[in-house]
């Protein structure tokens, strides 16, 4: 199938179907379907651990599924060869929950380094294009500064302006509000949802932080277990009534997903001699 | 009951999977290679980062090593008569052995562990990662620089340790026990081959080179990526470093010196 | 740029110093300085024995090296070893009547050869025989020689 026969259907830029993928005996997706909306914040919530972040390292074509197929803008990821891949790439932006800067770079140097590295332009355009970035996340001031200078919350503001730096179609969030303080976080959702809308990205969000995400996102899909356990807007599922999602969203200490992690009976385990 | 020889077989498949990463990645640096000619900034950094930042210690270990191969030689030699053959005795010793030997272990242990614990916690902080989804290879542009920057570095840090050496047993021999200065610089000149000797070591030397930095780079790439795995890793670069570059030697020196 | 230029003066540096101790180890060290293989010329010598005489070892006159072994060979016409020696060109005056030996460095030490100038007035060029040959002492013939010749005496 050519790219542009999927691209027809403008509005599912990424396109999931029977993903399986496990880790040694682990599973972590099983049969997963998901579906990703262009010019939409979309959020993947779920409890730590349940693969989030891999969910991302799959689309981008970092890590390789054992089945089911991930279409990006019409190109089946898994299929693409190292450069076609790297052009999808240079296409998307992705914030890594440790803003992962290269650490002997200034900031400059840091928003500069994916232009220097896929564009032939001149040296002063560079500049513009870079102080824009900066300003657009509200740091062009700091643009001398190292990364061990910044603060977490900046650090993954520069990180956010590097990941726009090609003007990619869409950006993925690993955990962005993970370790931030109330103003930096405010800051990150104004940012993520400015984006969005000003420059008709896509933006793909991970996270466990549920009102957070939920305020910012125009859709939210909730997985668990490798399955996808609850989809829609964030106010069908706030009105969603079944126990998953209710102890999800409501943060509830016990449910479906029980508090104690799987033992034998606690008298049990206590009269045996040795634990293995 | 079977369980000992399930975990002894799964230790083998786990290192030979090892192994197989090694060599592949091996390849991949090789394959890159090209890239240095397109961005040579990145190799000074890394000539910088591993041959300059190493000099004091091969030098100041080169030093010490020659006066010291001296004064036991000339111990040994002045029992025979033969103190005249100090000057071969030290040379020979320093540019067979001694110098690319103990250079490639300085460099293991302060260049390659360095290299180890950056690459490692590049991976761990997602700078790898980083890279890869800004389309740009990791294997190239942090990897391929700091693999030639060691492999041109080790030789000349390794002549550099001889030199000082062949210096320093000069000091000891000819200015504190009174060798004669002629017979120290002749016999050497008369008795120390420029194929046999000189470049053979320099070769040994590149070898090591090429496994000192090889070792380092793949322990970092390959780490867990956590501060425990790192510190790991940065051990382990530095043991099997010593241990492969003293088996190499041995074998090298079997095929070289051996007729 | 100032930092960029410091790294690019330091690397120099090192380049620099490791291709000066390269340079050092190679002419002042080994035989580089005195092996000028290719010049000087070449002479021949025959052996009926050359004992353990290797490749390399030294051509010495008067105690003095100014040459060395280039080859060793064996010619099955005459049951002899054939020794090529190359001296240093300066040297240009050794008589065509010139001994040449080989001898031991020492009781057990490695062996080479020994040229003794005769009295001749010509001189031997490239290419040239010296004619004049005694071969190695092997230690064992020699301990069996002595050996003989003392059961000889008492008997």
């Amino acid at each position: 199938m050519s790219s542009d026969a999927v691209d027809a259907r403008p509005e599912v830029l990424v396109e999931i179907r029977g993903l399986c993928f496990r880790r040694g005996e682990r599973v972590i997706f099983e049969d997963l379907d998901l579906d990703i909306r262009r010019g939409t914040v979309t959020a993947v919530m779920g409890p730590s651990g349940t693969g989030k972040t891999t969910l991302l390292k799959l689309i981008t074509g970092q890590l390789h599924p054992d089945a089911g197929t991930i279409r990006v803008a019409g190109q089946e990821v898994t299929r693409l060869n190292t450069a076609a891949l790297f052009r999808l790439r240079q296409r998307m932006g992705m914030l890594f929950q440790s803003g992962a800067l290269l650490t002997d770079l200034s900031v400059f140097d840091n928003v500069a380094y994916p232009l220097r590295e896929h564009t032939n332009l001149s040296a002063s355009m560079v500049r513009k294009l870079v102080l824009l970035k900066l300003e657009a996340v509200g740091l062009r001031g700091a643009r001398d500064l190292m990364p061990a200078e910044l603060s977490g919350g900046m650090a993954r503001r520069v990180a956010l302006a590097r990941a726009i730096a090609l003007d990619p179609m869409m950006i993925l969030y690993d955990e962005p509000f993970t370790g931030q303080d109330p103003i930096s976080m405010g800051m990150l959702m104004a940012l993520i949802r400015q984006l969005n809308d000003a420059s008709g990205l896509t933006s793909i969000l991970v996270s466990h932080d549920v009102r957070e995400t939920a305020s910012i996102a125009d859709y939210l899909y909730v997985i668990f277990e490798g399955r996808v356990v609850a989809r829609g807007t964030p106010d069908a599922l706030a009105a969603d009534q079944s126990a998953w999602v209710r102890q999800f969203m409501d943060g509830l200490p016990d449910g479906p997903v029980h508090f104690h992690y799987p033992a034998p009976a606690l008298a049990e385990d206590l009269l045996t001699r040795r634990a293995r | 009951m079977l369980d000992p020889l399930a975990r002894l077989g799964r230790r083998v498949l786990e290192a030979l999977e090892r192994l197989g990463r090694g060599h592949l990645l091996l390849l991949a640096i090789l394959l890159g290679l090209g890239e240095v000619l397109r961005r040579p900034r990145l190799l000074w950094e890394q000539m910088f980062n591993i041959g300059v930042l190493s000099l004091l210690i091969v030098g100041v270990s080169g030093l010490f090593v020659g006066m010291v191969l001296a004064l036991q030689g000339y111990y040994v030699l002045s029992q025979f008569g033969a103190a005249e053959s100090l000057g071969v005795m030290v040379t020979a010793s320093l540019v067979r052995e001694l110098g690319p030997v103990v250079t490639a272990l300085l460099v293991a242990g302060r260049a390659g562990s360095a290299l180890t614990a950056e690459i490692g916690l590049m991976k761990a902080t997602e700078q790898l990662s980083g890279l890869e989804m800004m389309a740009v290879d990791p294997v190239r542009r942090i990897l391929v620089p700091r693999f030639l920057g060691g492999v041109l570095s080790m030789p000349l840090l390794a002549a550099i340790f001889s030199a000082v050496g062949v210096l320093g047993g000069y000091f000891v021999g000819v200015g504190l026990l009174g060798v004669d200065e002629g017979a120290y610089w002749s016999q050497m000149q008369a008795k120390i081959d420029f194929d046999e000797d000189l470049v053979n070591g320099m070769l040994k030397s590149l070898a090591f080179g090429v496994v000192v930095t090889w070792i380092a780079l793949f322990q970092g790439y390959d780490t867990v990526p956590t501060s425990e795995g790192v510190s790991r890793s940065t051990t382990r670069s530095v043991v099997q470093a010593a241990l492969v570059v003293l088996g190499l030697d041995f074998v090298l020196t079997a095929l070289m010196f051996g007729d | 740029m100032a930092k960029r230029r410091n790294l690019e003066l330091m690397v120099g540096t090192f380049v620099a110093l490791g291709l000066v101790a390269l340079f050092f180890l190679a002419m002042h060290v080994s035989n580089l300085s005195l092996n000028t293989s290719g010049e000087g010329y070449l002479l021949q010598a025959r052996f009926a024995n050359v004992g353990s005489l290797k490749v390399r070892a030294p051509v010495t006159m008067a105690g003095v090296r100014i040459g060395r072994v280039d080859s060793v060979r064996f010619d099955k016409d005459t049951y002899e070893a054939v020794v090529s020696l190359r001296i240093d060109a300066t040297i240009d005056s050794i008589p065509d009547d010139t001994f040449a030996n080989i001898f031991t460095s020492g009781l057990l030490g490695e062996q080479y050869i020994g040229l003794e100038p005769g009295g001749s007035t010509e001189m031997l060029r490239d290419g040239d025989e010296i004619v004049h040959t005694q071969s190695a002492l092997v230690l064992e013939q020699m301990i069996g020689q002595f050996l003989f010749q003392k059961a000889g005496e008492s008997g």
